[in-house]
C-alpha cells in the first residue's frame, strides 16, 4: 500500500513542477505591465522604472523564476499587488468560502443526479429514461453564469424567496467564529442556529447553480454504471434466487455501481472549483475564484500563480485520495495496482 | 463541460485502467454494406427518438450556419438607435438590442461563428490530442510518459482559468479562443485515444499489418485511427458543445470575441445585465439558441455512441 | 422586509442567548437605523491615497477617515441636489485660514485629536504634507498642480500653527489643500510603524486608518467589504448621524439594482446611465444625478503617428461622429452634449462646452477628400472596465467612420493593459474619459493638452501655442487678472477645438440611487461618497 502511495507521489511531482513552470510563464506573458498600473496617474517613464525595480520585475526571467521557486520553497506565495496582502493568507482565508459552496453544490447535485441515474437505468429505454437524460443535459447546456442570473431574477427579484445575492452572509449578520471557515459547520458547532439558517439561505442559489451544471456527468455515470452492474452475473443470480427488486437494486447493484461514480466525483469537484469563478462573480461570493479573476484582469501575477498552484495541489491530492480509496474499496484494483 | 462519463475511470493516466465497464471489441470493420448501416441507423433512431431529433437539429444548425447570413431580414451590424431596446415585434422578431440592432438577424448570423468555433476547436484538439494519445498508447515507453505528463499537467490546472489566461495573454480573437479551448480539452482526448490504442496494440489486425511490412506511422494512421474514430466521435460532439459554452464564459469576463461580431455567448453575456430591467429578449433568444445547440451536440454524442457501439450506452 | 426583520430579531435573541458574546458581536447591538449599507461595483485596494496604485474607491476611504486643513462648503443646485462649493472654503482641521501674499497660515483646532487619542499638532501636519510629496507617484503630481513641491514650503510655526509658503503664485494652491491628498496623518503612530525600507509606514496605512477623520475602518476584506465606525471625538465638522457604514462590493450591476429595489441596500453608487434612466420612470427610490465637473468623454486620436497626424483627417472624423446617436444609445440620453455649438471659436470660458462640430457626413467626406489620405485601416480601443458605456460608443463610431473610408477594428483592453497602453501612447484611437479634481479649465488642459505630455495627454499633443495659452491662463489667474485669464482660456479652448487632437463627445453624469429615507448626499469633485453628511431617517 505504502509502496503504491510512494510510486504515485513520484509520478505526481513532475506534474506539479510542470504546473509551476507553466503558471510562471503564463503570468509573465500576460499583457499589462503592473508597474504602469501602480504608477497610476502620475506615470512618467521614471516613476514606472522605479516601481518596476521595486517590484523586482526588471530582472531577467530566469532570475525571477529562481526567486519565485525559492520563495515557494519557503511557503512564500508572494504578495498581491492589488490588495497588498500575502497571497497565502488570502487563499487560506478565501478557500473555505469556495470549498463550502462547491461541496454543497456537489451534494445537491448528487442528491438529485444519483436517484435520477438509477431510475433511468432501472427503467432503461422508457420515457422516464429519456426525460432524465433531457433534464440532465439541459442543465449543462446553458452557460453557468446565465443559469445563476436567471435564478437570481426568478427567486430573488420576482418571488423574493431567496435572500439578496450579497455574498456569504447578510451585511447585518455576523459571521460565526472561524473554526473551519465553513459557516455551516462553524455555526452548528457553536450552536448558533440563526447564523446557520442565514448562511444556508445565502448558499442555496449559488450552490443550486453549480448543482444544475454538474447534474449531467453524475447522472450519466450513475446510469452507465448501474446498467453495467444490472447486466452482470451476480445480479442475475440474485434475481434468480428470488430476491425482490428493491433489495437487488439497492443492496446489491447500487453499492457496486457507485465505485466509478466516486471517481467521477473527484474530477467533477476539481472542475467545479475552477468553474465556480463565474458563479462567484454573479453572487459576489468572496472565494478564491473571484480573487483569481480580479487579479488576472489586473495583471497581478502572484494571486493567479498562487490560485493555480493551490488548485493543482488540491486536484492532485484529491485524485490520489480517490485512487487510494478505490484501492481500499475494490480489491481488484489493489491486486492489479 | 466535457462529459466525464465517457472516460474509463480512474483519474490518473499513470494507473492501469480498471477492467472497463464494457470491454470494447475492435469496432466495426464491417464490410461496407451501406444497407446495413442505414438500417442500423434507422433502428437506433426508432428506438431512441431523442437521438433522431438531435440529428435533425444538427442538420438544421449546419444549414443555418451555411446560409444564415443570406437569409436574414436585417443587417446584423446595422444600428438604429430610434428602435433600441424594443420587445419582439413583427418587424423585429426577436426584438432589438441597445443599439437598435435586430436580434433575430444577429442570432441567425451568429450560428456560423459559433459553429466554426465548435468545429475548429474540436478539429484542433482531435488532431493534437488524438494523435498524441494514440502515439502514446501504441508506442508506450517515453512517448507515453511524456504525453501523459503533459496531459496531467494541463489537467491539474483549473481549466477555465487556464483558458482565461491563454486568451488574456494572446488576445481575444476567435483563433485564440479556439486554441484555448483545444488546449484545455487536450488531456481528455489524449486519455481516450491512449486507452483505445493501448487496447488495440497487440490486436490481430495490427500484427497482420506489421507483417505486411507497414511502418509504425502507417499503422497508426491507416489502421488504429480509423478504429478508434467511433469512440472519438462521441467525445467530439460533446466537446463541440463545450467549446461554445467556454466562449460564452469568456465573454462574460470580457475576454470573448470582439464587438460588434454577433456570437451567442457574448450576446448572452451582454444581455444578462438586462434581465433585471425587464428586457428579457436580449439574453433569452441567444441563450435559447446556445442551449439548443449545446443540447443537440450532447444528445448527438449519445446517439453516435448508440449507433456505433451499443455496448457502451450510457 | 418582514423576513429580514424576523431574522434580525431572532438573531438578536440568539446573540443574547449565546454562551459567550465576544466583542465582535457588538455589531448586533448597533441600531440598524444608524448603519448604512452602501453597494458599488468595486471596493478599495488600499485605504491610503498615498499608497502605491491605490484605486479610486481607496480615495473614498481616505476622504472619510482623514481630515484636511480646510474643506469646501455645500451649495444647493437648481435641481435641489447638493454639491460642494468650488469657491467657498470652510475650516475642517484648521479653525482659521489666513491667506497672505506668498503664504497661507492655518490655526489648528485646539481640541483636534487623532482616533487613538493623541492630539493633532502642526508637526503632524508638516509630516503629512512631507509625506504627500515624499511618497512620489500620484500624490506628488497632484500636489505639484498646486505648486506644492518642496518640503521647505511646509512650516510648523508652533504646535497649533501651520504655514504653507508659496513657490510662486498659483490660483490652484489653496484649492489643492482641500483635495484628498494632503490628509493629516498621525505622525507619532506612523513613525512607530515605519521601517528603513518603508519610512512613511505605507504598509501600515494600507490596511489601517491613522487619522483624525469622522470615521475609522474597523474591518477591511479586500474585494468584499469595508466596515467603518464613527469617530465620536471628531471635531472637523458636525457629528455625522451614521454610527456605522458597511460598504459591500457587488460586481453585478443587475444585482445591485435588485438589492436597491427590494430595499436590501441603502445606497447604490455610480449607477450605469441605463439603470438610472429606467429607474427614474417609476420607483420609490431617490435618484440623484450630477454632471461630472471638469470631465468629458472624448474620442482621442494619436497626433504624432499616421494616419491621424493629418489634421484634415481629424476634422473629417469630428464631422462623421454620430453624436446624438451615441448619447441616446450609450447614455440613454442622460448626458450633456458637447457638440453642435455655435462655432469652434468659443466666446465663453465655461468648461466643458460644446464644440462647433456636428454630424455632417457630406462635410466629413469632403474633408477626407481634401486631406489626401486614402482609405484608412486602424483600431479603436477602450478600457474593458468601462465597457458598459464605451462599447456602444465604439461600435457606433466604427459604423459611422466606415462611411468615410476609415475601417476600424475594435479592441477591448482589460484593466491593467489599459494603463500600460496609455503610458506607451501607441493607441491610434481610443474612447476615453477624463475629469480633473480642480474644476478649472486650465487644470484640465494642464493634464490633457500641455507639453509636459503627461499620461493623460493620450494624443501626445505638444504645441507651443497651446502651452503659451495654458501658462498665460495660470499666470493671469494667479494675480487675478480676469480679462487676460478669459482671453487665454478662450484661446486654448478654441485652439483645442480647431486642432482637434481629441473630439469631445459629452459630459457624463454621476448617478446615485438611495432609499427614500436617506438624505444628505452631496456631489464632490472626487466623485466618491462622503458619509459624513448622510442622514438615515
Amino acid at each position: 500500500m505504502l509502496a503504491t502511495l510512494g510510486r504515485r507521489l513520484v509520478t505526481v511531482i513532475p506534474t506539479l513542477i510542470g504546473v509551476v513552470i507553466v503558471t510562471f510563464l503564463l503570468t509573465r506573458v500576460l499583457p499589462g505591465d503592473p508597474a504602469v498600473y501602480f504608477a497610476g496617474p502620475a506615470a512618467t517613464p521614471q516613476s514606472i522604472a522605479d516601481i518596476r525595480k521595486s517590484l523586482g520585475l526588471d530582472k531577467p526571467l530566469p532570475e525571477q523564476f529562481a526567486r519565485y521557486v525559492n520563495d515557494l520553497a519557503h511557503g512564500n506565495f508572494g504578495n498581491s499587488l492589488s490588495t497588498g496582502r500575502p497571497v497565502a493568507t488570502e487563499i487560506t482565508s478565501r478557500l473555505p468560502a469556495s470549498a463550502e459552496l462547491t461541496l454543497l453544490g456537489l451534494i445537491l447535485s448528487l442528491v438529485i443526479a444519483v436517484p435520477l441515474g438509477i431510475l433511468a437505468a432501472v427503467k432503461q429505454g422508457s420515457w422516464i429514461d429519456h426525460t432524465c437524460r433531457i433534464v440532465a443535459t439541459a442543465g449543462v447546456s446553458l452557460p453557468v453564469f446565465f443559469t445563476g442570473l436567471l435564478l437570481v431574477y426568478v427567486f430573488y427579484y420576482q418571488l423574493g424567496w431567496s435572500p439578496a445575492p450579497i455574498g456569504r452572509l447578510d451585511a447585518f449578520a455576523t459571521a460565526p467564529p472561524d473554526i473551519t471557515g465553513f459557516y455551516l459547520i462553524d455555526s452548528l458547532v457553536t450552536g448558533n442556529l440563526e447564523t446557520f439558517r442565514a448562511s444556508f439561505s445565502q448558499l442555496i442559489l449559488p450552490a443550486g447553480t453549480l448543482a444544475i451544471f454538474s447534474l449531467a456527468p453524475i447522472a450519466r455515470m450513475t446510469r452507465a454504471s448501474m446498467l453495467a452492474v444490472l447486466a452482470s452475473e451476480f445480479v442475475r443470480t440474485a434475481r434468480a434466487s428470488g430476491l425482490d427488486d428493491r433489495t437487488v437494486i439497492i443492496t446489491y447493484a447500487f453499492r457496486n455501481a457507485m465505485l466509478p461514480v466516486v471517481t467521477t466525483l473527484g474530477m467533477v469537484f476539481s472542475f467545479l472549483l475552477g468553474a465556480n469563478v463565474l458563479v462567484e462573480k454573479v453572487f459576489a461570493w468572496p472565494g478564491i475564484g473571484s480573487y483569481a479573476v480580479e487579479a488576472l484582469l489586473q495583471s497581478d501575477f502572484a494571486p493567479v500563480q498562487g490560485f493555480v498552484l493551490a488548485m493543482a495541489v488540491l486536484y492532485v491530492a484529491l485524485n490520489l485520495l480517490i485512487d487510494m480509496l478505490y484501492g481500499v474499496i475494490d480489491p481488484r484494483v489493489r491486486l492489479e495496482g | 463541460m466535457t462529459d466525464t462519463a465517457t472516460i474509463v475511470p480512474p483519474a490518473s493516466t499513470a494507473a492501469t485502467p480498471l477492467p472497463p465497464l464494457a470491454e470494447a471489441p475492435p469496432a466495426a470493420e464491417t464490410k461496407p454494406e451501406s444497407n446495413s448501416i442505414f438500417r442500423h441507423a434507422r433502428y437506433v433512431m426508432a428506438e431512441n427518438p431523442v437521438t433522431g431529433l438531435a440529428f435533425v437539429l444538427f442538420a438544421l444548425i449546419a444549414v443555418l450556419a451555411l446560409i444564415g447570413p443570406y437569409i436574414v431580414p436585417h443587417d446584423p451590424l446595422a444600428s438604429d438607435t430610434a428602435v433600441s431596446l424594443q420587445a419582439p415585434t413583427w418587424e423585429h422578431w426577436f426584438g432589438t438590442d441597445q443599439l437598435g440592432r435586430d436580434i433575430f438577424s444577429r442570432v441567425v448570423v451568429a450560428t456560423r461563428l459559433d459553429f466554426i468555433i465548435a468545429i475548429s476547436s474540436v478539429a484542433l484538439v482531435f488532431v493534437l490530442g488524438g494523435f498524441a494519445g494514440i502515439a502514446a498508447g501504441f508506442f508506450g515507453g517515453w512517448t507515453d510518459r511524456l504525453v501523459s505528463r503533459l496531459a496531467d499537467t494541463i489537467m491539474a490546472f483549473p481549466l477555465f482559468v487556464l483558458a482565461m489566461g491563454i486568451v488574456a495573454a494572446l488576445g481575444n480573437t476567435v483563433t485564440n479562443i479556439v486554441i484555448a479551448t483545444a488546449i484545455i480539452n487536450f488531456p481528455l482526448y489524449v486519455r481516450v485515444a491512449r486507452a483505445e490504442a493501448n487496447v488495440r496494440r497487440e490486436a490481430g489486425f495490427v500484427q497482420a499489418a506489421r507483417l505486411s511490412g507497414n511502418g509504425d506511422f502507417r499503422i497508426l494512421l491507416a489502421h488504429i485511427l480509423p478504429n478508434i474514430m467511433p469512440i472519438m466521435m462521441v467525445q467530439i460532439s460533446l466537446t463541440m458543445g463545450y467549446a461554445i459554452l467556454n466562449a460564452a464564459g469568456l465573454s462574460f469576463i470580457g475576454l470573448g470575441v470582439k464587438p460588434p461580431t454577433p456570437e451567442w455567448g457574448i450576446m448572452v453575456a451582454e444581455g444578462a445585465a438586462n434581465i433585471i430591467s425587464g428586457e428579457w429578449w436580449i439574453a433569452l433568444f441567444p441563450g435559447a439558441a446556445l442551449m439548443i445547440a449545446v443540447f443537440t451536440f450532447n444528445l448527438l454524442g449519445d446517439g453516435l455512441r448508440d449507433l456505433v457501439d451499443p455496448q457502451r450506452r450510457t | 422586509m418582514k423576513r429580514r426583520q424576523f431574522l434580525k430579531s431572532t438573531a438578536a435573541v440568539a446573540a443574547g442567548a449565546a454562551i459567550s458574546a465576544p466583542t465582535i458581536f457588538s455589531a448586533e447591538a448597533q441600531s440598524r437605523k444608524e448603519t448604512l449599507l452602501l453597494v458599488t461595483e468595486n471596493g478599495p485596494n488600499n485605504l491610503d491615497i498615498h499608497g502605491v496604485g491605490t484605486n479610486r474607491p481607496g480615495y473614498e476611504a481616505s476622504w472619510n477617515c482623514y481630515d484636511r486643513l480646510v474643506t469646501h462648503s455645500t451649495k444647493t443646485l437648481p435641481d435641489g441636489s447638493l454639491s460642494y462649493d468650488r469657491d467657498k472654503f470652510v475650516p475642517e482641521l484648521a479653525e482659521d485660514m489666513n491667506i497672505g501674499d506668498m503664504s497661507v497660515t492655518f490655526k489648528l483646532k485646539k481640541n483636534a485629536k487623532f482616533q487613538d487619542g493623541t492630539p493633532v499638532t502642526a508637526k503632524d501636519v508638516k509630516w503629512s504634507y512631507d509625506r504627500s510629496i515624499g511618497v512620489g507617484g500620484f500624490p506628488r503630481v497632484q500636489m505639484k498642480a498646486g505648486s506644492l513641491e518642496k518640503p521647505e514650503q511646509f512650516v510648523a510655526v508652533d504646535d497649533s500653527t501651520f504655514r504653507v509658503d508659496f513657490l510662486k503664485k498659483n490660483r490652484l494652491t489653496v484649492p489643492d489643500l482641500a483635495v484628498i491628498v494632503p490628509g493629516i496623518y498621525n505622525s507619532a503612530l506612523l513613525k512607530s510603524k515605519a521601517s528603513e525600507k518603508d519610512p512613511w509606514a505605507l504598509e501600515y496605512t494600507k490596511s489601517n486608518t491613522a487619522g483624525s477623520g469622522a470615521y475609522k475602518v474597523t474591518s477591511w476584506k479586500p474585494g468584499v467589504e469595508t466596515v467603518y465606525e464613527r469617530n465620536d471625538a471628531w471635531v472637523g465638522g458636525k457629528m455625522p448621524q451614521l454610527k456605522k457604514v458597511i460598504w459591500r462590493t457587488i460586481p453585478s450591476s443587475g444585482n445591485r439594482r435588485a438589492l436597491m429595489e427590494r430595499g436590501d441596500a441603502d445606497i447604490s453608487f455610480d449607477l450605469p446611465a441605463k439603470d438610472f434612466t429606467e429607474m427614474k420612470k417609476g420607483t420609490k427610490l431617490k435618484l440623484i444625478s450630477n454632471p461630472i465637473g471638469n470631465g468629458m468623454y472624448s474620442l482621442e486620436l494619436n497626433v504624432v503617428k499616421p494616419p491621424f497626424n493629418n489634421p484634415k483627417v481629424r476634422e473629417a472624423i469630428a464631422y462623421a461622429i454620430p453624436y446624438q446617436k451615441i448619447i441616446d444609445a450609450a447614455m440613454f440620453g442622460h448626458a450633456m452634449p458637447l457638440f453642435g455649438g455655435k462655432s469652434n471659436d468659443v466666446t465663453e470660458t465655461v468648461w466643458p462646452q460644446p464644440t462647433g462640430y456636428k454630424y455632417d457626413l457630406a462635410k466629413a467626406k469632403a474633408l477626407m477628400a481634401e486631406s489626401g489620405a486614402g482609405p484608412i485601416e486602424s483600431v479603436i480601443s477602450f478600457d474593458l472596465g468601462d465597457a458598459v458605456s464605451s462599447e456602444p460608443m465604439a461600435v457606433l463610431i466604427q459604423e459611422s467612420l466606415a462611411e468615410i473610408g476609415i475601417k476600424l477594428a475594435i479592441n477591448k483592453v482589460p484593466g491593467a493593459n489599459w494603463r500600460s497602453n496609455m503610458a506607451k501612447k501607441e493607441m491610434p484611437m481610443m474612447v476615453n474619459f477624463f475629469s480633473g479634481w480642480l474644476d478649472y479649465p486650465e487644470y484640465f488642459f494642464f493634464w490633457c493638452y500641455s507639453g509636459q505630455n503627461a499620461i493623460f495627454n493620450t494624443p501626445s499633443y505638444v504645441d507651443k501655442g497651446m502651452d503659451a495659452f495654458i501658462d498665460g491662463a495660470y499666470a493671469a489667474a494667479a494675480i487675478g487678472e480676469k480679462e487676460k485669464y478669459a482671453a487665454n482660456v478662450k484661446g486654448f479652448i478654441s485652439k483645442a477645438y480647431h486642432d482637434v487632437p481629441r473630439v469631445p463627445l459629452f459630459q457624463p453624469f454621476l448617478n446615485v440611487a438611495t432609499q427614500e429615507n436617506i438624505s444628505g448626499y452631496q456631489y464632490w469633485f472626487h466623485r466618491q461618497v462622503d458619509y459624513r453628511k448622510l442622514v438615515k431617517a
